[in-house]
């Protein structure tokens, strides 16, 4: 747990003057960090990496295009199965299937943004939710026509003669994948494409009057988040060595949904920081569960879901700018006592 | 189309109603999308499975009493959660329902587990077949859903043209500032609004509870009367109507011709063809929508 809190330091520190100096420790601290953890701490992380990919996408598309977005459960599962149906049916390696999943997830991102031009807001919101709800029922229907009642075994992946299998292998993978999704969106966000999106979430009719582009960059802000979802789902399933439609239910929409405002709309360390709280959460419910009588003991996920939507419900309504804005406001208190401490002292 | 698919279209359609009715109520009067719709009809039902327990000798009493917790229920829901939520973006209130929706999930194993309850069965009813015409049946629980979903919407109907609270909450959901410069209080309207919408869906849930159990299912019901409420209009009550009328009818089609699975995707493909060619609905009014 030591090891989150020590990322969330690094992350935090974005945009002091040292930034330089900071980034080259925290990739230092990435990189020596799975050695010394232990297998499940290791898993941990590797969770919280793969996680974090989905919620920078979902962040590009919310936080920053203004875009909103209950697709998320929906094309991960379509590069899930991208991966699952090519490695069954042909037995396409890696390089085969991510590309393809990359590409199935910016189609299907193109067909879930057609009608961010006609809607916004809340009926966006449902229209991303009918397509999930067509895209699992795609996934079952491939399960059960295959009679796979159980889902698709998939193989580890090998690159250049290397099978990732271990813990350790996975996380140099996912890191990479993790770094990768963070430069593109650092770089989308500081260049045109950004400001762009920036222009169309305050108002598109501005926008539009502006000069931008609307359908193109909404459809382009669909399209790449989509991708970098699919992406994701792709990994998933090697990383799992298993795909099964179940896995992908309307919860984890919510609860990518939830990482993105419990760290902080419209930052990317929130969207990595709101990963880690949404992926550990369990499992600090978990722990907490041993304390507790045993009737409740052995329904922890029931505790976990009624536990999860309490914590949802305090940031939305206590805390909307969530973790970074919590931590905003920490320091500001904190340095607010200080110097409200050194005018008292001063007159003396 | 047989006969008894039209009784199946017409009980299916009656179920989706009398729980999108709920999601009007709410959206009409103050524009907040309620997707914990789902929950609290099955949390409704799991309290008829509690006083059915409890009152097992009289069932009237412990059906008037779940509705009376159904009521109150929404109530509360407004006064402790969405009540804080006014004058926020539409979309925080949303996600509120949907972390209310997974809270209440979570509460509802906790109390509940996920086995399945037949509270019909406290009561030692059997929920005999009705014979209608021509060999077509269905069972008592649904005729009474019909029924009740009949009363429900000509109740709804009166109290929103000539009641007194009734104009109170379509003014407000006309116009909130005007209504409350009139002297119109909102959070009362508000919580009534609320309290309705959860009564009307704990009716849908006990009486479904008592024609196929309980379980955790439930609540996507709830979710798939949501299309039926949207295609109709999301601030139309006959709009809610017949686009339950709608989405049932594709829905058994679907589950007839094609194939089973189909069930609980259909109501959303029928969603997605109303948002791309009538995204305000068959009879919603078309100046209020959040629309480019």
């Amino acid at each position: 747990m030591s090891d989150r809190s020590a990322l969330a330091k690094e992350l935090s520190l974005f945009g002091t003057p040292a930034r330089r100096l900071r980034l080259a420790l925290a990739f230092a601290v990435l990189l020596v960090l799975p050695f010394l953890a232990t297998p499940f701490q290791l898993d941990l992380l590797n969770q919280v990496l793969l996680a974090s990919i989905s919620a920078l996408a979902l962040m590009l598309l919310t936080g920053f295009a203004g875009l909103i977005s209950l697709g998320t459960a929906g094309l991960l599962a379509a590069g899930a199965f991208t991966v699952g149906v090519l490695f069954r049916e042909i037995a396409a390696p890696f390089w085969v299937t991510l590309p393809a999943a990359a590409a199935v997830g910016a189609a299907l991102g193109l067909i879930f943004g057609l009608p961010s031009l006609r809607l916004r807001g809340l009926y966006l919101a449902i229209s991303t939710l009918g397509l999930h709800f067509v895209v699992v029922y795609l996934g079952g229907e491939y399960e059960a026509r295959q009679t796979l009642s159980t889902g698709i075994m998939v193989d580890s992946p090998s690159i250049g003669g290397f099978t990732v299998s271990s813990g350790r292998a996975w996380y140099f993978v996912l890191l990479a994948f993790a770094a990768l999704a963070l430069l593109i969106s650092v770089n989308l966000r500081r260049t045109r494409t950004g400001r762009a999106w920036r222009a169309l979430r305050e108002r598109d009719v501005v926008a539009a009057a502006l000069g931008i582009n609307v359908t193109r960059f909404k459809l382009l802000a669909f399209v790449i988040s989509a991708a970098m979802t699919a992406t994701a789902g792709a990994l998933f399933a090697y990383f799992r060595n298993f795909v099964s439609i179940d896995a992908f239910s309307l919860y984890l929409t919510v609860q990518y949904v939830a990482m993105i405002i419990i760290g902080g709309m419209g930052s990317l360390a929130g969207a990595i920081l709101g990963a880690g709280f949404v992926v550990l959460f369990p499992y600090a419910i978990e722990a907490a569960a041993g304390y507790l009588p045993a009737r409740f003991g052995n329904m922890v996920f029931a505790l976990d879901y009624a536990a999860f939507g309490v914590v949802m419900i305090l940031f939305l309504l206590l805390e909307p700018e969530g973790l970074l804005g919590l931590w905003h406001r920490l320091k500001n208190s904190l340095a607010a006592r200080q110097s409200g401490a050194k005018s008292t002292t001063a007159p003396q | 189309m047989s006969l008894q698919l039209l009784a199946n279209v017409i009980v299916l359609a009656a179920i989706y109603a009398l729980v999108g009715s709920g999601y009007v109520l709410i959206y009409r009067v103050s524009r907040v999308l309620n997707l914990a719709h789902g929950e609290l009809m099955m949390v409704g039902a799991y309290l008829l499975v509690a006083l059915a327990g409890l009152f097992p000798l009289n069932p009237p009493l412990a059906l008037a009493l779940a509705a009376t917790c159904g009521l109150l229920m929404g109530i509360a829901v407004y006064a402790v959660l969405m009540r804080w939520m006014t004058g926020e973006a539409v979309l925080a209130a949303v996600l509120i329902t949907i972390a209310l929706g997974i809270l209440l999930r979570g509460l509802t194993i906790l109390i509940w587990t996920t086995q399945q309850f037949y509270p019909g069965a406290s009561f030692g009813w059997r929920n005999p077949p009705v014979h209608l015409a021509r060999g077509v049946q269905i069972s008592s629980a649904s005729a009474a859903l019909v029924c009740l979903t009949a009363v429900v919407y000509l109740g709804l109907l009166v109290f929103l043209r000539f009641t007194r609270w009734g104009v109170r909450m379509r003014a407000a959901g006309q116009n909130p500032l005007l209504a409350e410069q009139r002297g119109i209080r909102l959070h009362g309207v508000y919580a009534l609004a609320w309290g309705l919408s959860t009564f009307t869906a704990a009716l849908a849930g006990m009486l479904l509870s008592l024609d196929a159990g309980v379980d955790l299912n439930m609540a996507t019901i709830g979710l798939k009367a949501f299309p039926a409420a949207l295609v109709g209009g999301l601030d139309s009550l006959p709009g809610a109507a017949l686009g339950a009328l709608i989405v049932a009818a594709a829905e058994i089609a679907a589950i007839q011709y094609v194939d089973p699975l189909l069930s609980d995707v259909v109501p959303f493909i029928v969603l997605l063809v109303i948002l791309a060619i009538r995204p305000w609905g068959l009879f919603g009014s078309r100046e209020q929508l959040d629309r480019v």
